[in-house]
């Protein structure tokens, strides 16, 4: 995708995240190919496109969770907060995912208890004063809006609770740490319409502090939730724009076909 | 519209449920044929024990267990045998335990897959089925002559360790198998290292599934005879390895990995090369002592399970 496609002026928005030139391989198949993005400072921004795209794979790259399978391997940038290349084999993964949270598509919760789920990020990163950290789960489970539900069943197995509570669990799991950026990779694709609405109200609320990047194949989803929206199409960033431009009056033929439901 | 009704669904229905029933009927009778093979099986073994422990009970008393053997056989006990398997078990869990599970968790979650990781994963697997006699031989040659262990309890536990080491690591691979991707990654995802992903999740949620490895290994050991006799386990013992504590300094004692010793198998095996009949009955009293202490084991195992299950599952 070489054609310049966004009318978005990039210069203006502060970015969180900026990717650039981005190649993507599973062992020799090419599934991202050249894919840049910018990722606005605070704000919801979402990947859309048709399943198998390549979506939750450019999320993953954030976090370096391919570096966890041997074959996978990256070319191109992604830097973050205009200074580190964090996909630079010089940069520790560890750290990065220290500093980038992630939720994943099925809540997957420790099988432990609500309260060690949401320390243990705590617990990793070296915190070990329980009133510290009895705080930062507290005040992580009211972000997530579960602490009402929870307060007083906080030792009780998180295996306990609801999908949808489940999933605000893991939120509350990935925000306990204060990162900087959160990736969804379709956070709500296993849960109902309520919990659904729950956790976008949730998440509308968080980009006050938090730099969120959701991938989602709810084109409506994105359309409630986003500031800016990315358009995937086998691998290739087909365009990018602020949410309204981009659902209102794309510029690409794609996009245009998608947004209108007419393939993916 | 009315053709179709009329020509094809009401008979295509019969017919289909023809099918059905005796589809259900073939359930049926393969049931029964499977329910009453388990039961004449399960039958053969509860008639077998039941007839040892008939024939051993008027030999099971307080004076069975702490009686050494003696050549006439009211006075005859299983002192110095309870006291070695135990202390051959003890020896065996120690060596097989943490090794069985790192080499587990080596090749499970470090080992890269490739040509040799897939022959090491063979040769695992088909270690559990040599023949403990082989392992016997190994020890001999190894433990006892080369390590100058000699016939001693320590030889003894670390060859019955090698018999129970496949089994411990097999179980521990398929319990960390057993875990999703998705812990692990979530664990990840919040900055852990590997090794502290396995050793505050995967570590605990398998810990079950690996005691039950553990445990049913070692209920394999208990019963082996002939390893120990090819390292020259002797048949009569009349007394206990040294004590393991001591009243000076430091305390702890480690003389008994030194001791010859005897066990239970041996033991029993040894009664029953003998021609009187008394003997017979403290053979059938030792054989029920045993399989009291297999099926306690495996009972625990069994136990363990369901506890460490229990909390856990995703
Ligand atoms: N572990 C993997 N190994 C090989 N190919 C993969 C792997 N994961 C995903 N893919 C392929 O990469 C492409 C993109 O997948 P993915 O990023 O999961 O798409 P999306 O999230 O947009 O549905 C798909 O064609 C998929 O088949
Ligand atoms: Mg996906």
């Amino acid at each position: 995708m070489v054609e310049e496609v966004s009318q978005l002026n990039v210069t203006a928005v502060k970015p969180k995240a900026e990717v650039i030139d981005l190649d993507f391989y599973y062992g020799s198949t090419h599934v991202l190919k050249r894919v840049n993005l910018v990722v606005p400072d605070r704000q919801i921004t979402a990947l859309i496109g048709p399943s198998g795209c390549g979506k939750t794979t450019l999320l993953r790259c954030f976090n370096r969770l391919h570096d966890l399978y041997p074959d996978n391997h990256y070319n191109g940038e992604i830097v973050f907060d205009s200074a580190v290349n964090i996909l630079s084999p010089k940069v520790d993964p560890i750290e990065v995912r220290m500093r980038i949270g992630m939720v994943f598509q099925r809540p997957n919760p420790f099988p432990k208890s609500i309260y060690e789920n949401v320390a243990y990020g705590l617990r990793v990163q070296g915190e070990r004063k329980t009133s510290v950290i009895d705080d930062k789960v507290e005040r992580a489970l009211k972000s997530a809006a579960l602490w009402d539900e929870v307060k007083d069943r906080l030792k009780s197995p998180a295996y306990a609770l609801s999908g949808g509570q489940q999933q605000r669990l893991c939120i509350a799991r990935a925000l306990a740490t204060e990162p900087e950026l959160i990736l969804f990779d379709e956070p709500t694709s296993a849960l109902d319409p309520i919990a659904t609405s729950n956790i976008e109200e949730l998440m509308a609320e968080l980009k006050q502090q938090v730099t969120i990047l959701i991938v989602t194949h709810s084109m409506q989803q994105a359309a409630r939730l986003a500031d800016y929206t990315a358009f995937m199409y086998l691998g290739e960033m087909v365009e990018f724009n602020r949410t309204l431009a981009l659902f209102n009056s794309p510029l690409n033929k794609q996009t245009e076909d998608y947004v209108k439901g007419r393939f993916g | 519209m009315t053709t179709h009704t009329e020509l094809g669904t009401p008979r295509d229905l019969t017919e289909i449920r023809q099918s059905i029933s005796r589809r259900e009927l073939i359930d049926k009778l393969f049931a029964i044929a499977g329910l009453l093979v388990l039961f004449f099986a399960i039958l053969v073994l509860v008639a077998l024990i039941l007839q040892m422990a008939i024939r051993g009970w008027p030999r099971l008393s307080w004076q069975f267990f702490t009686a050494f053997p003696s050549s006439s056989p009211e006075e005859a006990g299983i002192f110095s045998a309870w006291v070695g398997t135990a202390l051959v078990m003890l020896v065996t869990a120690v060596v097989a335990v943490p090794l069985g599970i790192a080499s587990g968790i080596y090749l499970e979650e470090y080992a890269r897959k490739n040509w040799l990781s897939g022959l090491i994963e063979i040769n695992v697997t088909n270690l559990a089925g040599v023949p403990s006699i082989v392992y016997g031989l190994l020890a001999l040659g190894f433990f006892s002559q080369t390590l100058k262990l000699g016939d001693s309890i320590a030889t003894a536990g670390c060859t019955l360790a090698l018999l129970v080491l496949p089994v411990v690591i097999v179980t521990t691979r398929e319990a960390l198998r057993a875990i999703p991707r998705s812990l692990r990654e979530a664990a990840y995802a919040l900055g852990a290292s590997k090794w502290r992903m396995i050793w505050d999740h995967l570590l605990p949620y398998s810990s079950g599934g690996i005691l039950t490895g553990v445990i049913i290994g070692l209920s394999r050991a208990i019963g082996e005879t002939a390893p120990l006799i090819t390292i020259g386990a002797l048949t009569f013992i009349a007394f206990l390895p040294p004590a393991p504590l001591s009243g000076n300094f430091p305390y702890l004692s480690f003389e008994w990995l030194k001791a010859p010793f005897t066990v239970m198998p041996i033991q029993m095996f040894n009664w029953v090369s003998r021609p009187e009949e008394a003997f017979q009955v403290n053979a059938a009293a030792a054989g029920t002592v045993l399989v009291a202490m297999t099926l306690l084991m495996n009972g625990l195992a069994v136990y363990l399970r369901y506890r460490f299950r229990k909390g856990i599952k995703w």
